[in-house]
Formats: structure tokens, C-alpha cells, sequence
């Protein structure tokens, strides 16, 4: 199996080396850099076009006049005022790219960006690799989406490396905001709207748009997999609308090949870190205006660490379909006539989505701040330093052996290193005595008023935002930890089973392949048996006499979310007697959590975070414990309360789940 | 029609082989007397010397055949074949590429234009297309080594009783060699250094429709395998011998069935034995002042049965038609007995055309005995011609509104650059100081001042058929339809050699074979919304594929757009590369192909044109025609030939 080779053994994953970028703009001048000639190469099969020309060419298109005329025909509205419609749309969502915009960028964001950060570090072979895959085939740029800085940050390294510009598919909000929108605008930004559904000349225009950008090799196209900003600094599962359309010109021929480049980009601190907290917990995020990003500027003295940025190998759409797409199903309808995805079709995308979300993670770079903000949440409010420092060790060593992208300094002591990590994040916790807590713990075991509750949060999921951005590398060892620790025994199939059963319940929460059960499980297996956790004699597990400590902190790693969404169930069977809508659901579940913890039966923040709850829902829904119902206008949500009961015991390992397909084993 | 205005004709435009030695017993000499006198208003007429020269020498040659037709010979291809025909390579013993002692190519032999010419632009154009040279030879082997051909098996009963019936039969060596194969790389290959794992068994050449009904007849009583076997151009495997066949393989032999046995000129028609190739057809019509119009690039050597059994295509189809446009009447001889319909009606709703399941037979239901096919009077005029385009895309688009307007000259092709520039290569040394002058001057013109970029400009080969007002009123209509997509006319001249490309292109492989060069060509139909895509596509599959399987230097990848329809195209690609430092160039080679079909199929192309799908293409049908599709063959097949003594295993 090809994903065999792509995932499970780390030791095979030889990565790059980094150059940091800022070095030289420290030591020359910004304007010359600013200046400098410009000339990318180009992608060899070009038509020559400048963005206006786009335009036209788009409203021309044989596919954009179809649905003119289908509409024309359905509303009986006059094709001419249907097409100034398209006109309309079109002239809101282009992108205008202008050099001398790019120039205004590379000058600023030069002054910026040193002030804000240490270092921007660029691994160089993935630039080459870049460069080349840009001649040879139209180029979609996949990169993770943890900031806004994330696209103007790819797009002014790949001015400093002179490398074609790309075209961004951006959220309409960034329109409200005056001049800087159009900033953007010129600097290749196109701007979709949140939500066209059922819109067919919006959806008409945009596809083609971005389609013809490909087709002709305009720029590179980047947009964001996740669809969003993660606030939680996990990876969001792929959001497929633009996937749909990047990679339809390759099934219908139009195109020979497309390359799908995942670039992960790392940050040592997240800007937005504490918006994100006060966004999960219910405070509406700020809406973007020029005033507020001025208002920014404030951050400018702040230190925020270190940024990488790893442009993956680029992954060629034509082998991916080898063996799994037939073409010739293109062949029957006129390629210009819009049609809905066939299911296969649908289902390779979903798994490409994936797919290309994995690799971003792959290479996702590890801060030490990650693996103490880990032992932090396992241990909350706060640790013995010294203990501290000897987790982290441990941790750094596990997190390696898992095969985790970790970016710890050469040749310095490991107190070191957490001291600097400690004080980098001084805005979640502190030394105090010998003790390392998060702060605003001055009185640590008063949970009374929801207002301290609230305080506490926000620092509780800043904090695990970062222990989220390593859950990549052990949710599948911890998983199979946790299936081995609640199944009734240690036989393969049982733990199999919980395992899948878990993998499940959390396919919202955490990246996994669908239909890549098995492959999930040995690789789980394997990095256990790899730690000498465990041992596999025959089809048992045994968990050796070394390897308890490291089961105990895989699975503590898991618990505030499996507590989490036992609250969810606990609330559902509690306090809902016939149903909710979905309106009311958050602010009630936060709520019933708030009072938990205030009883003090409930010692995790985790499920606090819209975030999770949301994915709590999601995956309550798919797995038919709740059910979607319309009623009057209004999308009631029904619960089956004894598949609630059901799931909790489950949950609680009282009862064994339902047996997986076990013959794949 | 004036007899000076049908000789205008009569010179078919590629090859110079003529006159009269073909025609019926008794009066030779007098239709030698009139095809004399008409072949010298001809040369007045085309006012070339050169050409003067050319007839007379073909003449020549043809009393020498008269001579041997008189012994009992009639038609182009004798039994023995390899009398006049390569055993390894394609075509005419007598012509060939080859470097001179100067280095430079020259084409040997009378038969063609390009004979006896040197052409000095070539041997640079394949030392640069591709990386070859003329220090690396890859000889054939000079002559057959009867030991690597298998033993005959023979049906001691079937060989009783084909000797009563006096059919002439042979099991040779090299009769049997000569019907093992057709046309394809790894045939031609064998042929030259490798051998056959099963040849047939036995030849036999009927001499008529009655001759046939008894092979047959005798062929299922002693349950033997027959393959008929027309020109030997197959490109689709399709004369291959399954190599586990282990009943008596019969080579049936048609090309002793070559008459002309009516011509209705009331209706239009000639009814003619399946056993005649094209250029002998053509020849004999136009002594009668007549013509099918169906010119295949093969027609030198395919047969009337050929084209029927694997419905083929003719340049000049947008006149004339396609095969299953001009036959009017088929009979076959099947297992069951004969099949034919019981008249000449022009159409017929009599349920499923039953000359449908004939037609792309592909030689697995019987033998095509003999054909009505529709003939024309021969046209007044004929006039080539070309258009440069400054690239492809423009020449798509200029093809596509000419097929939209319907006003498709008799053939229209449109030549991607790589292929312009190999024309090009094939241009003999120019005679005189002027003509060499003049094409530069042409090549400033479009180079420079219309800004045409070399390595993009591509060039439409045309021509013209018909009275000769109608001729220059069509030509005007399509220059300008051209002229809108920026396309120039670019003389008659290159027009003709673009359609002589054709002909010497079977040939030119030979030599390409001799040092480390192979290839192939294949073809296609698609829509026209996708021919471009598909176009470019498939040449960068071949590209790639080529890299990945370790071909060391860059192949040729060409196409040109050779027929236009209402609603698309056909595409032919030329595929080839230098093999040196490959351990099994054959097996890389149909990898190649394969993939290269495979991206044909995934761009919306369909499984073949006019090739066939022989063996070659076999494992693409049931996705191409469904499996019910497949399943309505098979069942045909089973009733009609239940035992598989037509046991080719063609198609299905």
C-alpha cells in the first residue's frame, strides 16, 4: 500500500534543512529588496493574459454562457441582464495582482515581520522543487491555515525566492475592510463569498474563474484546505469545494497534469492566540476593519518566536488518480455543462482533501513550548519545574521516536530550553517558585463565580492549542493506548474494535483518512510496539512493565476530549427531553459545563471550546445518536436517548462496542 | 467527358506506376496505344519534364509486366510475394531509404516522386530529432533462416482434399513467413531479428468466389483454423497467428481474386472480387474512365476485402465517403454458408444492417469474397494546396469552421509543427538557384514579416477534386475561411508533399530500423471540443512514458488532424524513438503505446478510426462498446462460426 510507505515509518521521512529569510533582511536595505527585478519563471504551456483579459475570457466561456441560458430559460429573465449579473459578480471577486503592490508588501511586511518575529525559516530544496513543478504543470498551492498572516507570508516568500506569484481564494470579510481590501486585491487575492449554495450563477462564475486561472497557467493558485483559520491549531478536516474545482480541468483533460503542493507553516506563537481563545468561548470574533488592524500595530512589540515554512513535495493529481478514476466517464456530456460530481469522483476527492491535509502535518514543525504546553494540560494548574524539565526530555525523545518534526536548538541544556520557551509564552505561564503554572492561578482552587471560570479558560485553551498542534503525531499510538486500556481484553480484535469505535466518534476532531481503519491501527501498532510500550505476542497485547507510563500519558493525552464529549452526552440525556436547535445547543452545552465545573465535578476546560463541541455535534449526528429533523421552518435536532446511553457506556468502557469489519486484519 | 480532361487524373499524386498491363486478355495493345496517348496530353498538361520522363519510364515497366500477366498473372501482387515486395520491410523491394556513400539520404527505385532523389535536409533532421547516428547500425539479417519458422502442422485429410479441388496451395517457408504478420513494430521487428512463434500452416490461393466456398466447406469438415489474408497491412495484430493454436492454420489468400467482374455505369457501380488492391481497383476504373475515390494510405497494397472487414477510411472520404458509404452489396462466405442480401437498393429498413456485422469483422465470421462498391466518374480537375497557420490552436479552429460550413475540400490535414518540420526534412535537393531563393524569400515572409514563430507554425495540406470551376470556387471559400484564422496560403508544392509524407513514411520506419530508430503511428476519432486537449495530451504522455521507461533521448511525438466531420476529428500520431541502451525496446515500446491509448481513451478519443482493433486494441472493447454491446458480437460470432474455424481471434 502506497499510504504504508507515505505514513507509518518516520525513519523513512527525510526532511529538508531551513534557511532563515529574515537574516537578510537584517543586514540590507528593505527598499533595494523591495525594488529589486523581479522576473519568476513561468509555467512553460502559459497563454499570456493580463487580469482584465481574464475576465472576458471567463464570461465568454462556454460553461459561464450554459448556465446564463439555463437561467434565462428557468426565471425567464433576459440572458443580457443575467449576464451583467455574472459581470458583477465577477468584477467583486477578481484578484487584480500589480508588482508595484507586491513591492509596497515586500517593504512593509520586511519591517514587520522582523519586528514580530526571530526568524522566518524556509526550507530551500521545497523552493526548488516549487520552481520546477511550476514549469512543468499549473500548480495549486495547499497551505495550513493557522493565521492571517499565513498567505501573506507564503506570497512574500515566494517574491523573495522570485518565484511566480500566486492567486488566493480569500473569505469575503476581508473585503469590509477599506483600501486594505483592495491592497489585497492587487496583491492576487480573489475574494469568495462564505456560502453560495444553490447559487448557480455565483458558483458558475467562481468555478470557471478559478478554473481558467489553472487552465492557462495564470499564477499558482493557493487556497486554504481547511476553509478557515483553525483556532484550536489542530488541522480542520477538508473543506472540498475548491478541491472540486482545482482538479476537475484534469478529469475532463483539459490540463495534463496538476500538481497539489501541501506547505505547512508553523508558529512559534500564533499571533491570534488569544483572540481564538475568547472566539471558542463564545466571544463573537472581531470583524475585520481597517481601524482594527491599525489598531494592531500594538503587537509590534511583542516577541513572537520563530515561523517555518515547508513547502512539501508537490503531489502530481495524475498519479494520484492512477488505477482510481476512469476519464473516459467525462466523455459523455460536453465538458462545458455543470455537473455534480460522481460518487467515486467525490470520494477521491474527499480522500485527496485528506490526504493533502496528512502531508501538511507531516511537516508541521514541533516547538519545545508544545511538548511543555502537553505536560502542562495533563497536569493543570501547574508543575515542579524540574519535574518539568525531565518530561520534556522524555517527551522530546517519544515525540521523535513517533517521528514528530521537532525544531529544538542544537547543543543546549533542556532547562534551557524551557526556560525560553517559558519565557516566550509569558502571557500563559510563568515561573513562580520553582513552579511552572499558568497564570492568574492567584487563587487556584476558587472555581466560583463563572466569571473566573471564563479567565481560566481562556488561558486553559491557549495553552491547548499548543499541546494540539502534536496531537498529529500521537493520535493514532494513543488511540490503540486507549483502546488497550478500556477494551475487556487485549486481544487484537477487541482493541481493534474500541479503537475504530473511537476513531470514529473523533473523525471530526482529528485527521483520518476515511476507509483508512486498518492503516490507522498498525500504524498506531506500530509506533507502540516501536516505543516498547507494547508488545504483540501472537494476537495479544501485552503492555510491557517500562511501557505503563507511557500508555498512562498517551491516554491522559486523550482524556479531556473523550470527558468532553461525555459531558456532551451527559448533558444531552440530562438536561434535553425532546430536542434542541442548533442555535441553542452551544451556549447550552457551555453552560452545563460551567456548572460542572464550578461543582468541581468536572476538571477539564477542554469542552468549553465551541470547537469542540461543534465537532461533539457533528459526529453525534453521523453517527445517528441524533437526528436532523425540520420542523415548521425550524431544524430541530431529536436525540435517541438510548443510543446516548449506549455511546456513554461505550465511552466508559462498560459494554463492547459494536465489532468492526475484522477481516481486514 | 472529354478524354483530355480525363487524363488529367489519371496521374494519381503519389506514385507514378501506371499504364495499362493490367487490363482484360484481348485488346492490350490498343488500350496501350490509348493510355500512350493520353499519358502525353497528361505531361503537357502538368508542363513538367521531369514527370514526362517519369510515365515513360513507368511505361516501360509496365510492358514488362504485360508479359508476365500473359502467363497467367493479372493484378500488382503476384502469388509469390516476395517477387516485388520486401519480406522484412514495408513496400516495394526496389525502394528505400538509405545514406549514400556521401551520407546523404536518398529514396531509391522509379515508383514514387521521391525516387531516385537526395535528400539533404534529412539525415540532420534525424541525427537532431533523435539523437541517432549513422555510426550506429542496427542491420537486419539478410535473409530468412528457415529453421527459426515452427514445422507445418498439417491436416493430412484437409491437404486430400484441397489437392482434388486444384486449388493452388504452397507450405513454403517463405509463403508461409510472408502471411505471419502484417505491419506493426514488434511484427516487423521479429522479421528483421527475432522470429514467430506460429506461422500458418498452409496458403492457399483461391481464384474466385466458388474456390473460396469449398475451402471453407473442407476447412469445417476437417475442423482447421483459416485466416484470411488480403494486403498485409495490418497495424492491429490482426494477421498474427494466436500462438496456441494447434489445429492446421490456412492462410487464405485473396490476392488471386482481382477482378473487376462488372461495372454498371447506369448505377453507378462496379462489382469486383474482395482480392484486388487499391491501386489496381483505381486503375482499372479509370481506364473505364472511372473511380471509387477511396484512397487509404495503404491502398498500394490493401485490398477491397481488407477495407470491408475492417471498415476502413479514405483520404478522400469527405467526397467519396468511407467504406460503409460506397459498398452497396457484400458477399460473404461464413461456416453457415453465404451471407448477402438479395438486392441493390440504395438503403434498405430491414432491420440491422447485416453488412454492419461484416464490416469490421476484422476476418473472424468469413471471408468477403466479392464487393458492389459505387464508382464516380473521374473528376475534370484536381488542384493542392496549404495553409500555414501560426499554430495549432488556429488550425484546429480553422479545420472545425470549415467542417461547421461543410465545405471540406476532398481531404484536408492539418500537420502539427514537429511534423511540418519533418515535411521539411523530406524536401529533395532543389534544381535550381532560383527555387532556392524563392523559398527563402517565402520563409522571410512568414517568419518575419507575418511574425509567425518557426517552432509553432503549423501547415494544412489540401485538396482539391472536381469540375474545374467548382474546384477554384471551393479553394477560394476555404483560403478564405483560412485567412480568418490567420492562416496564409502556402502553395501547391507543399500541399503535394505533404500527402507524399504519407506514402514514404511506411518506408522511412525501414530506415529508421537500421539504426536504433523505431516507431509507430496510431490514430484515433474524437470530438471536436477535444481535440486540442487530447492532441497535446497524448504527445506529453508519450514524452513522459518515454523518460520514465528510460529512454535515453527525447522521441518524436507528432500528430496531425487527418479527416474532419460534423462532429469531430481524426487524429493520427506518429510515435518514435532511439532505442540504444534499452535491453527490450519492443516491450518498452507497447508500454508506451498502451499508455499512449490509454490517455487517448481518457481524453474522450475513441478506440480506433479506421485501424481496427485487431489484437492489438482487443483489451479496450468491452469498455468501449459495453458489455451487452460485446456480448451481442459474441453471439453473432457463435452462431455464425460455432467451431472458430475463422479462429483469427480478432476483436473479441
Amino acid at each position: 500500500m502506497a499510504s504504508k510507505t507515505l505514513y507509518s515509518d518516520p525513519r523513512l521521512k527525510k526532511r529538508d534543512d531551513f534557511e532563515d529569510i529574515l537574516e537578510e533582511r537584517r543586514n540590507s536595505s528593505d527598499l533595494r529588496y523591495a525594488l529589486r527585478c523581479y522576473t519568476p519563471l513561468l509555467y512553460k504551456g502559459i497563454t499570456p493574459c493580463k487580469a482584465s483579459m481574464l475576465k472576458t475570457t471567463v464570461l465568454k466561456s462556454d460553461h459561464v454562457h450554459y448556465v446564463i441560458q439555463q437561467l434565462s430559460k428557468e426565471m425567464g429573465e433576459s440572458p443580457d441582464i443575467i449576464k451583467e449579473e455574472a459581470a458583477e459578480i465577477l468584477e467583486e471577486m477578481a484578484q487584480s495582482l500589480q508588482l508595484g503592490i507586491i513591492r509596497f508588501f515586500a517593504f512593509t511586511l520586511s519591517k514587520a515581520f522582523k519586528k514580530l518575529f526571530q526568524r522566518v525559516k524556509v526550507n530551500e530544496e521545497g523552493i526548488q522543487r516549487l520552481q520546477q513543478a511550476i514549469q512543468e504543470h499549473p500548480v495549486v498551492l495547499l497551505p495550513s491555515h493557522r493565521s492571517y498572516i499565513d498567505f501573506l507570508m507564503l506570497s512574500y516568500i515566494l517574491y523573495t525566492y522570485d518565484l511566480s506569484l500566486p492567486v488566493i481564494a480569500s473569505g469575503m470579510d476581508f473585503l469590509g475592510m477599506k483600501i486594505v481590501g483592495e491592497m489585497l486585491r492587487m496583491s492576487g487575492a480573489f475574494f469568495m463569498r462564505r456560502s453560495f449554495g444553490g447559487d448557480k450563477l455565483y458558483w458558475a462564475v467562481f468555478s470557471e474563474y478559478v478554473k481558467t486561472m489553472l487552465r492557462i497557467g495564470y499564477a499558482p493558485v493557493e487556497f486554504f484546505l481547511e476553509g478557515t483559520r483553525s483556532r484550536t491549531c489542530k488541522s480542520l478536516t477538508p473543506k472540498l469545494g475548491l478541491l472540486n474545482i482545482v482538479t476537475e480541468p484534469f478529469f475532463k483533460g483539459e490540463v495534463f497534469d496538476v500538481s497539489l503542493v501541501p506547505i505547512s507553516i508553523s508558529y512559534e506563537r500564533v499571533l491570534e492566540e488569544s483572540l481564538y481563545a475568547h472566539e471558542l468561548l463564545g466571544v463573537p470574533k472581531p470583524k475585520e476593519t481597517t481601524s482594527g488592524l491599525l489598531k494592531a500595530r500594538k503587537m509590534l512589540g511583542d516577541d513572537f518566536g520563530s515561523i517555518h515554512v515547508y513547502f512539501g513535495h508537490p503531489v502530481s493529481l495524475r498519479s494520484l488518480t492512477q488505477k482510481k478514476i476512469n476519464r473516459s466517464n467525462f466523455n459523455l456530456v460536453p465538458r462545458h455543462i455543470p455537473r455534480k460530481p460522481t460518487e467515486d469522483i467525490q470520494a477521491f476527492v474527499n480522500n485527496t482533501g485528506y490526504r493533502m491535509v496528512r502531508l501538511q502535518q507531516e511537516n508541521m514543525v514541533v516547538s519545545p513550548w508544545v511538548l511543555i504546553a502537553t505536560i502542562l494540560m495533563q497536569d493543570l494548574p501547574g508543575v515542579d519545574s524540574d519535574y518539568l524539565i525531565e518530561k520534556t526530555a522524555w517527551l522530546r525523545s517519544l515525540a521523535l521516536l513517533f517521528g514528530a518534526f521537532l525544531d529544538w536548538p542544537d547543543h543546549v541544556p533542556t532547562s534551557k530550553v524551557v526556560a525560553s520557551s517559558v519565557a516566550l509564552h509569558h502571557n500563559i505561564v510563568r515561573n513562580v517558585n520553582g513552579r511552572v503554572v499558568l497564570i492568574d492561578e492567584e487563587k487556584p482552587n476558587d472555581n466560583s463565580s463563572d466569571d473566573l471560570v471564563f479567565k481560566k479558560a481562556v488561558t486553559v485553551l491557549m495553552c491547548a492549542s499548543y499541546r494540539n498542534q502534536i496531537m498529529h503525531v500521537f493520535i493514532r499510538p494513543a488511540l490503540v493506548a486507549a483502546a488497550i486500556h478500556t477494551a475487556c481484553n487485549a486481544r487484537k480484535e477487541e482493541v481493534f474494535s474500541y479503537f475504530n469505535f473511537l476513531r470514529e466518534l473523533f473523525a471530526n476532531e482529528f485527521i483520518f483518512t476515511p476507509g483508512n481503519a486498518v492503516q490507522d491501527f498498525e500504524d498506531g501498532c506500530y509506533l507502540l510496539v516501536k516505543c516498547d510500550a507494547v508488545q504483540i505476542l501472537k494476537q495479544d497485547f501485552v503492555v510491557t512493565e517500562t511501557g505503563q507510563s507511557t500508555i498512562s500519558f498517551l491516554v491522559a493525552m486523550l482524556r479531556p476530549f473523550l470527558e468532553g464529549y461525555q459531558v456532551v452526552c451527559k448533558y444531552l440525556s440530562e438536561e434535553v427531553i425532546e430536542g434542541f436547535t442548533e442555535m441553542q445547543y452551544v451556549p447550552a452545552v457551555r453552560t452545563f459545563a460551567v456548572k460542572m465545573i464550578i461543582s468541581g465535578s468536572l476538571k477539564s476546560y477542554d469542552v468549553l471550546s465551541s470547537d469542540m463541541q461543534k465537532n461533539c455535534l457533528a459526529a453525534l449526528l453521523r453517527l445517528n445518536v441524533l437526528r436532523k429533523t425540520k420542523l415548521a421552518d425550524q431544524i430541530t435536532i431529536k436525540i435517541n436517548q438510548a443510543a446516548v446511553t449506549r455511546l456513554v457506556d461505550a465511552l466508559d468502557g462498560k459494554t463492547p462496542v459494536q465489532k468492526a469489519a475484522l477481516a481486514r486484519l | 467527358m472529354p478524354e483530355v480532361l480525363n487524363g488529367v487524373c489519371m496521374q494519381p499524386f503519389h506514385y507514378t506506376q501506371h499504364g495499362s498491363s493490367m487490363a482484360s486478355s484481348s485488346n492490350i495493345s490498343e488500350l496501350q496505344q490509348n493510355a500512350k496517348e493520353r499519358l502525353r496530353i497528361i505531361s503537357g498538361h502538368l508542363q513538367k519534364p521531369a514527370n514526362r520522363e517519369q510515365l515513360c519510364v513507368s511505361a516501360n515497366e509496365c510492358k514488362a509486366e504485360a508479359a508476365d500477366r500473359s502467363l497467367g498473372k493479372t493484378g500488382t501482387i503476384p502469388k509469390r510475394r516476395q517477387d516485388i515486395l520486401k519480406w522484412n520491410g514495408w513496400g516495394y523491394n526496389d525502394s528505400k531509404f538509405m545514406f549514400n556513400k556521401k551520407g546523404q539520404a536518398e529514396f531509391t527505385g522509379k515508383r514514387y516522386r521521391l525516387s531516385g532523389m537526395v535528400l539533404p535536409a534529412l539525415r540532420e533532421w534525424f541525427e537532431k530529432t533523435f539523437g541517432a547516428s549513422l555510426e550506429h547500425k542496427t542491420p537486419a539479417r539478410s535473409a530468412l533462416n528457415p529453421s527459426d519458422v515452427p514445422p507445418p502442422i498439417l491436416n493430412e485429410g484437409f491437404v486430400q482434399d484441397l489437392k482434388s479441388t486444384a486449388i493452388p496451395f504452397s507450405c513454403e517457408t517463405e509463403d508461409r513467413i510472408f502471411r505471419a504478420h502484417g505491419h506493426c513494430l514488434h511484427e516487423v521487428f521479429a522479421l528483421r531479428e527475432g522470429k514467430f512463434e506460429r506461422v500458418p500452416d498452409l496458403v492457399v490461393w483461391p481464384n474466385c468466389h466458388k474456390d473460396v466456398e469449398k475451402i471453407v466447406e473442407m476447412a469445417c469438415k476437417h475442423n482447421i483454423c483459416v485466416m484470411p489474408f488480403g494486403g498485409g497491412t495490418s497495424v492491429s495484430n490482426a494477421v498474427e497467428c494466436p500462438s496456441d493454436e494447434k489445429r492446421t492454420i490456412l492462410s487464405l489468400d485473396t490476392s488471386q481474386m482481382n477482378r473487376i467482374l462488372w461495372i454498371d455505369e447506369k448505377n453507378l457501380t462496379a462489382h469486383v472480387e474482395a482480392g484486388i488492391v487499391g491501386q489496381d481497383l483505381e486503375r482499372l476504373l479509370n481506364e473505364s474512365g472511372y473511380c471509387t475515390g477511396h484512397e487509404p494510405d495503404s491502398m498500394e497494397f490493401s485490398t477491397l476485402g481488407g477495407w470491408v472487414a475492417t471498415r476502413a477510411s479514405g483520404m478522400k472520404k469527405n467526397i467519396y465517403g468511407n467504406i460503409e458509404d460506397l459498398v452497396v452489396h457484400i458477399r460473404m462466405v461464413t461456416p453457415r454458408g453465404v451471407i448477402e442480401k438479395s438486392c441493390q437498393g440504395p438503403r434498405m429498413s430491414t432491420g440491422p444492417d447485416i453488412y454492419h456485422f461484416i464490416m469490421g469483422s476484422e476476418g473472424t465470421l468469413g471471408v468477403v469474397t466479392e464487393v458492389t462498391i459505387k464508382i464516380r466518374p473521374i473528376p475534370e480537375y484536381q488542384k493542392y494546396g496549404s495553409v500555414v497557420f501560426p499554430n495549432f490552436d488556429q488550425g484546429v479552429a480553422c479545420l472545425r469552421e470549415v467542417a461547421k460550413q461543410r465545405c471540406a475540400p476532398a481531404s484536408i490535414r492539418l500537420m502539427d509543427n514537429e511534423q511540418f518540420q519533418f515535411g521539411h526534412a523530406l524536401k529533395p535537393q532543389v534544381s535550381s538557384i532560383f527555387t532556392s531563393f524563392l523559398d527563402g524569400l517565402k520563409k522571410f515572409y512568414i517568419t518575419k514579416f507575418k511574425g509567425f514563430d518557426p517552432n509553432q507554425l503549423c501547415v494544412a495540406t489540401l485538396l482539391f477534386e472536381g469540375d474545374r470551376e467548382k474546384v477554384l470556387q471551393h479553394e477560394k471559400q476555404v483560403y478564405d475561411i483560412a485567412a480568418k484564422f490567420g492562416g496564409l496560403a502556402a502553395g501547391e508544392d507543399n500541399g503535394q508533399r505533404g500527402y507524399m509524407l504519407t506514402f514514404v513514411i511506411a518506408y522511412l520506419r525501414d530506415l529508421g530500423m537500421d539504426y536504433y530508430v523505431i516507431g509507430e503511428s496510431f490514430e484515433t476519432s474524437v470530438p471536436w471540443d477535444r481535440v486540442l486537449d487530447l492532441c497535446s495530451n497524448v504527445k506529453e504522455r508519450i514524452i513522459r512514458e518515454c523518460k520514465d521507461k528510460g529512454v535515453q533521448f527525447p522521441p518524436l511525438s507528432t500528430c496531425r488532424v487527418t479527416q474532419t466531420y460534423d462532429a469531430g476529428a481524426c487524429v493520427y500520431f506518429y510515435f518514435a524513438f532511439n532505442y540504444r541502451g534499452l535491453s527490450d525496446p519492443i516491450h518498452v515500446y507497447d508500454q508506451i503505446e498502451h499508455a499512449a491509448r490509454e490517455e487517448i481513451l481518457a481524453n474522450g478519443g475513441s478506440l480506433s478510426h479506421h485501424h481496427g482493433v485487431g489484437k492489438l486494441r482487443k483489451h479496450w472493447l468491452q469498455e468501449t462498446i459495453s458489455d451487452v454491446g460485446l456480448g451481442m458480437l459474441r453471439s453473432v460470432k457463435e452462431y455464425v462460426d460455432p467451431n472458430n474455424i475463422f479462429g483469427n481471434r480478432n476483436l473479441l
